[in-house]
């Protein structure tokens, strides 16, 4: 997956891609007509929240490798993925925080979905300070893959428990960054959205995932000499 | 106590075991039968400690393998564990528990509870029938060793691993301490004893192996070696330069 | 021996050594005192506020002795080296985790137990006719962070500089504990009867479920070097 061939490949793929849904998103997809133009930043906020989970996903599938076989690549994978994906969740809050202000009045809502991103993203800090906390790598990635079971598991039901606790202190509201019915060409504006940011992500967990593997090739040499 | 067939007691092959950016271990080749005594010899820092770790399974390898008494290093660590005793720096005894109750725990643990009549028996050959039941805390650190030798008679491993047993020993653990080698011994048992102390450890050899910055650059019989032939040999492969 | 032989053995060991010096209960229950004068001077004598309050301040509190609970079930492992003899013996390392659940378990619904009384009798509040289903509740809670804490506790003792990471890795993962137990609790100092909160209950054996599941097949993995 990092032969440089395919990442030049991903690469170029990812800037079609991203040009594309670009162009989709913010100039030929028809503006909401409620929200008017900010309603664009949905594509750029939902593709985002998508990788952020996916990523997230990955750290959790690796982590199980990492653990049942022992290869250290899925270690390194499941550390790209985590560091592709604390980004791309970041970046999810921002884009929601930004379409919030305009459109609700309020920077941030303790609103389910968005509360459990941010959960995530305290989750994802976490495993990558407990990365750079332990000195010795290999005790770092297996600490980190528990966690990265544990946290992953533990999603759904943060998610379930905030969305019961929501509706205790506020009536169900329309307040639901998805949007409410979503017309055919936003659609495919947002489809395309989603493919180029999982382009990116593959893009930039390869490029990751190349950097680990030369970083243990120089410890490897440091430690013969 | 221990298997009857021939297999090696300890066979390991290019063993390695790093540290971040450092080897403790390197390409360490070892054959040891059943039944023989290996001194491991060297300065601090040489690996002994390392190395009794990872036969012991505490550590797992970086590079390498072997088997411990027919089972694997990295596969059967559960099978070896049950087999081996280690006697270290540390005594892994409870401060606040008994000696009757460390006895106990380790004991249901390894899966063979014990009668009372048993333990009182192990406590009595160790010299502790009196303080049994005292808190290991009120002990000194020769009761600590013996009540960890204690623990071993009641383990009856086939393996022993032993980290500078002669140090900081009084006369009465000391003698006590060689009295259960000496019966270990006799019975079949097989060990690697890792000291810095030539005499001491020369006295019980049928192997003798220096580690040197993590390598085995001698490793013989000790055969008709007199102890100062073993000190030349020392000199010759640790202290001097070379390997 | 059974594994869950083993695991009682593990309890049973720590129940004895607890019984001999008290450390650890000692100081949850300092703590508990403190941490109830921390409330009264924060919040004032108002009773209204007090109990409106009272089920999230409690539970801030639980996590918080938590914490303390959890890092001293390895701390008795401390001297000499008695985590690595627990390592050198045969047997499923499990047994050992599931000790250890079981003795934080134990211990930290000890000293709840002794806040809620305290709690009661320093504001005047009547728990009695409910103090079956608080402590029902509190202990399905601390399961649950036992499951967790517990994995991140045995880290932590192998890391002896950085234990102030413990509660930066845990505070986000137990979300769904917090928010579960903080209704309940107030539901049954108010006087509802538990069946109204059954979806909570229930959340918190899944939640228990899974982690006690997951904290049993990877605590090998954290005990290895």
């Amino acid at each position: 997956m990092t032969a440089g061939w395919v990442r030049s490949l991903l690469g170029i793929l990812t800037l079609v891609a991203l040009a594309a849904g670009l162009y989709l998103g913010l100039v030929w997809a028809p503006p909401d007509s409620y929200q008017g133009q900010v309603q664009r930043i949905m594509y750029l906020h939902v593709p985002a929240a998508w990788v952020a989970y996916l990523a997230f996903f990955v750290v959790f599938c690796c982590s199980i490798l990492y653990i049942w076989r022992g290869r250290p690549a899925f270690d390194q994978v499941a550390y790209a993925s985590a560091e592709v994906g604390v980004i791309f969740t970041a970046l999810t809050i921002l884009a929601g925080s930004i379409w919030g202000k305009p459109t609700w009045g309020v920077w941030w809502t303790w609103d389910a979905r968005l509360t459990t991103t941010a959960v995530l993203l305290l989750i994802y800090i976490g495993y990558l300070m407990l990365r750079s906390f332990v000195e010795d790598r290999a005790r770092g990635a297996r600490y980190a893959a528990v966690l990265g079971i544990v946290g992953f598991l533990d999603i759904p039901l943060i998610h379930k428990s905030v969305e019961w606790w929501r509706t205790l202190h506020q009536p169900a509201s329309v307040m639901r960054p998805g949007g409410s019915t979503v017309a055919a060409p936003m659609l495919l504006a947002l489809l395309v959205s989603v493919a180029a940011f999982t382009l990116l992500y593959l893009y930039l967990l390869s490029q990751r995932v190349h950097l680990e593997r030369l970083e243990a090739e120089i410890l490897e040499r440091n430690r013969e000499g | 106590m221990g298997g009857m067939d021939d297999s090696p007691a300890v066979e390991v092959h290019r063993l390695s075991r790093a540290y971040g950016a450092t080897w403790a271990l390197r390409g360490i080749d070892l054959n040891l039968r059943r039944g023989q005594t290996l001194v491991l010899l060297g300065p601090n820092g040489a690996g002994k400690t390392t190395l009794l770790k990872v036969i012991a399974t505490l550590l797992s390898p970086t590079g390498g393998g072997g088997k411990v008494l027919g089972y694997d290093l990295t596969r059967e660590q559960e099978a070896i564990r049950s087999r081996i005793g280690v006697l270290g720096h540390s005594t892994y005894l409870y401060g606040d528990l008994t000696a009757r109750e460390n006895l106990r725990f380790v004991a249901a643990m390894r899966g063979r509870p014990c009668t009372d009549g048993t333990l009182a028996e192990v406590l009595e050959r160790m010299d502790l029938g009196a303080c049994a039941d005292q808190r290991v805390r009120t002990f000194s650190s020769g009761m600590k060793r013996r009540l960890a030798l204690a623990r071993l008679l009641l383990d009856q491993p086939a393996l022993l691993l032993l980290d500078e047993p002669y140090t900081n020993l009084d006369q009465r653990t000391m003698k006590l301490f060689n009295g259960f080698l000496q019966e270990f011994r006799q019975r079949g048992g097989t060990a690697i004893i890792a000291t810095h102390h030539l005499s001491g450890g020369f006295a019980v050899a049928d192997r003798v192996a220096m580690l040197k910055g993590g390598r085995l650059v001698f490793e013989e019989a000790r055969g008709e070696m007199s102890l100062q032939e073993l000190h030349e040999h020392y000199t010759l492969h640790v202290e001097g330069e070379g390997a | 021996m059974s594994l869950l032989q083993r695991a009682w053995t593990v309890l049973w060991k720590d129940l004895r050594i607890e019984g001999r010096n008290r450390e650890g209960l000692n100081t949850l229950l300092f703590f508990s005192a403190i941490l109830l004068f921390m409330f009264h001077f924060s919040l004032g004598p108002d009773r209204a506020r007090i109990g409106a309050a009272a089920g999230g301040l409690l539970w801030l509190g639980f996590i918080l002795m938590g914490l303390f609970a959890m890092a001293r079930t390895f701390q008795v492992e401390r001297e000499e080296e008695c985590l690595e003899g627990l390592r050198l013996l045969p047997g499923d390392p499990g047994a050992i985790y599931l000790g250890k659940v079981m003795w934080a378990t134990v211990l930290l619904s000890a000293a709840e137990l002794v806040t809620f009384l305290l709690f009661g009798f320093l504001f005047s509040v009547d728990l009695w006719g409910n103090l079956g289903g608080l402590l029902a509740v509190a202990v399905l809670a601390t399961v649950g962070i036992a499951a967790i804490g517990v994995l991140f506790a045995a880290m932590a003792a192998q890391l002896r500089a950085r234990e102030a990471m413990l509660p930066l890795l845990l505070f986000p993962l137990l979300i769904p504990v917090l928010l579960a137990a903080v209704q309940l609790t107030q539901g049954s100092l108010h006087g509802e009867s538990l069946r109204a909160g059954s979806h909570w209950i229930r959340l918190l054996a899944v939640f228990d479920a899974i982690f006690l599941v997951v904290g049993f097949l990877t605590f090998t993995f954290i005990l290895e070097e």
